[in-house]
């Protein structure tokens, strides 16, 4: 037996106490990790329009799964604590019992499953910020194309929510035409020239949205002709850190997303470490309780393991279950062989020695 | 003949106590909430001070603070008494203190009331105190290299994109200073030349807003320059232009933001108003109840609570015939005051 403990009747009274009152923290934690993966999804929801794709949603729906579940195994486990003590109570939760460690077990699986993954999808959440940044750069202008109505001021309310400033940075205002075509005045020369002079055809200049711009900056914002040293007055664009903002909001959404998975890795660690003592008192109280009734003296003193055998025997005893329910699903390659017409006529025998096998019922049952 | 009189017998006692206990921890939570919302209301009056030129009144919120405590202090006592009060024992040492303590809950209820009134009341000296300090911070946006200013222009930046809003009264009161510091103003060229000589105080206006004024909403990209000449943009009318920059001015923006908080938290302040009352009567009608018990060896037997002895007339009156008899012996004798100080010397 594996980690054997003595109990007497006190211990396993103290035990069903404590497990209930840890189960019911369990819960909470259930909860907790419920609202938590809520929380991300609508974080992630809020900027699915600067998202390519949704790999990273995998963390916050687990995490909502994964929380109701636990509510809903722990609340069992409570249920159990308190029927425990019970000669007559107990014996019908033995069933459930097998099939509520396998779910528990998995719970912390999947709880592990989440930490990992909140740090394993970073460069795809990157390269997901990068494409949507990239499209929403390109589609700021198109205010009046149906379906991205609202992408010029989800990018502004972005970069002055992050104090950011384009994909990578600023420059990449410079390589797309953000400004619409129906508020270009084509009878301008300027704007004929700049137009003619770029080969799509497209009025790039190097100036960027007002949402760029830094309130921190001592002098007032500028904009247009940012790399042009003689269009302002006592500016050198190489030097100027303050007037827009420098770093890019690939960069700032990564953070704050990392940041975020990051700040309730260690809140998800603790819930599995409850998660886990939950899961070893049960199997105990429940061992110890099984032993007592077994010894026909429930007020005597019983003993309490994780596991009936090692571990290395226990692992066996599974593998050689899951090979037995292996083979038994297999099908005989030979008989996949043969014509339709001969399986059918196998059939009846089969259904012979099945009603010849199974044992005719009493009447007394 | 006393003043609401109710019958009690040892349940609609004990159901009587349990049901204060809990009312006065709700008073408790309710003292918190004033406590909590007090410090918030400071922080926030804090924080936009430079838009109040420093002359903000912290009166409302310092009450707030004191409020919250002393109800804190005031229901978990009460919470306690009412918790002693069906032993008779424990109950007999708080017996003293009764009157004393439902006096100060009414002297504390007064400031209740004060508080309540002030937090509709001084919404117009916010109001004021908004309209002064904005345009002095309009005034002094420039001023990012005067000590004491340098973060005049980030705080108001900050304000407009927060409130969503432009100026003092409007977009245009920016017109009407110079915001551009004459450290990035080119003296040498002829435009900027002619705009200062052009004014009587030499100051460099236009008809332009910092980028702060801008709308996210807008469908075009953000005009901030030349606002009123409709020939400096391409499909561009100034007087019929809602969406380009913010419309509402910081002054409404800030007022209805500060004034919704002080009208809620009145509100807020009247409803425990009301729960400290409840609260007062409830222990009057269980103290009496209490000290009017037939056989107080037998905790069964019946007995009467009120919430005054006599009727409220009788009360009253008495209650002016004893502030009378205390104004009586603080009065001085009109003989002794024309003596000398020699004579007081003397004695």
């Amino acid at each position: 037996m594996l980690l054997k403990m003595k109990f007497t009747q006190q211990r396993r009274v103290r035990l069903a106490q404590g497990l209930w009152l840890m189960s019911w923290l369990a819960v909470m934690c259930g909860a907790f990790i419920f609202c938590l993966g809520v929380y991300l999804k609508t974080e992630l929801l809020r900027r699915a329009e600067v998202m390519d794709n949704t790999e990273i949603h995998v963390v916050p729906n687990i995490l909502m799964m994964v929380g109701l579940a636990s509510i809903g195994t722990n609340w069992v486990a409570t249920r159990v604590c308190q029927d425990s003590l019970d000669a007559s109570r107990f014996p019908r939760w033995k069933v459930l019992l097998l099939v509520w460690f396998a779910v528990a077990a998995l719970l912390c699986c999947l709880l592990i499953s989440v930490v990992v993954l909140s740090y394993a999808l970073q460069g795809r959440l990157e390269e997901s910020l990068k494409v949507g940044l990239r499209n929403g750069i390109r589609f700021y202008k198109d205010t009046d194309v149906p379906g991205r109505c609202f992408q010029k001021e989800t990018i502004d309310h972005l970069q002055m929510e992050f104090r950011c400033c384009g994909n990578n940075n600023f420059k990449d205002w410079f390589e797309v035409q953000w400004v619409s075509t129906r508020y270009l005045d084509f009878t301008s020369k300027d704007v004929k020239d700049r137009i003619r002079s770029n080969v799509d055809g497209r009025y790039l200049l190097d100036g960027v949205p007002f949402s760029c711009c830094n309130p921190a900056s001592p002098r007032p914002c500028l904009q247009y002709h940012l790399t042009d040293n003689n269009a302002h007055y006592n500016y050198d664009y190489q030097s100027e850190e303050l007037n827009l903002y420098s770093r890019g909001c690939r960069q700032a959404l990564t953070d704050y997303y990392m940041e975020l998975m990051n700040s309730t890795g260690p809140g998800v660690l603790s819930v599995i470490l409850i998660q886990m003592s939950v899961l070893v008192s049960l199997r105990y109280l429940q061992t110890a309780v099984e032993a007592a009734t077994a010894l026909e003296n429930p007020e005597g003193e019983s003993e309490g393991y994780l596991l009936e055998k090692g571990v290395k025997e226990t692992f066996q005893d599974v593998k050689a279950k899951v090979l037995d329910i292996v083979k038994f699903a297999q099908v005989d390659p030979s008989a996949t062989e043969e014509s339709p017409g001969a399986a059918d006529a196998v059939k009846p025998a089969d259904n012979t020695t099945e009603k010849a096998v199974s044992p005719t019922p009493s009447p007394a049952s | 003949m006393p003043f609401m009189p109710v019958k009690f017998n040892l349940q609609k006692r004990v159901k009587l106590a349990q049901g204060l206990w809990m009312l006065y921890w709700f008073s408790v939570i309710a003292g918190i909430l004033i406590f909590s919302l007090g410090i918030f209301f400071k922080i926030e009056l804090r924080k936009r001070s430079e838009m109040m030129d420093d002359n903000e009144s912290h009166l409302v919120p310092n009450l707030l603070i004191l409020a919250g405590m002393l109800a804190c202090g005031f229901n978990a006592f009460g919470g306690k008494v009412c918790h002693d009060s069906l032993d008779p024992m424990k109950f007999s040492k708080w017996k003293p203190m009764l009157k004393t303590y439902l006096q100060l809950c009414c002297g504390f209820n007064i400031l209740l009331v004060l508080v309540s009134l002030l937090c509709f009341l001084m919404q117009f000296s916010v109001y004021l105190t908004l309209a002064e300090g904005l345009s002095y911070a309009i005034r002094f946006y420039k001023d990012t290299d005067t000590p004491g200013r340098c973060f005049m222009k980030r705080t108001l930046d900050m304000t407009q994109i927060e409130f969503r809003c432009c100026g003092n009264n409007n977009f245009r009161d920016w017109f009407e200073v110079q915001w551009i510091s004459n450290r990035y103003l080119d003296m040498s060229n002829d435009v900027v030349k002619d705009r200062v000589l052009s004014n009587v105080e030499g100051k460099y206006l236009m008809d332009s807003v910092p980028f702060s004024c801008c709308n996210p909403g807008s469908p075009r990209p953000c005009i901030q320059h030349h606002l009123t000449n409709n020939s400096a943009h391409y499909d561009y009318d100034h007087r019929t232009e809602e969406l380009n920059i913010w419309t509402r001015g910081c002054r409404e923006a800030l007022f209805s933001y500060y004034s919704s908080l002080m009208s809620s938290i009145g509100v807020l302040v009247l409803f425990t108003i009301v729960l400290e009352s409840v609260d007062m009567a409830g222990l009057k009608y269980l103290s009496t109840a209490l000290e009017t018990m037939s056989e107080p060896e037998n905790p069964e037997c019946e007995s009467e609570g009120w919430l005054l002895e006599k009727g409220v007339k009788e009360t009253f009156s008495d209650l002016l015939t004893k502030l009378k008899t205390l104004g009586r012996t603080n009065q001085v004798e009109g003989g002794d005051a024309p003596e000398t100080p020699a004579a007081f010397a003397s004695i």
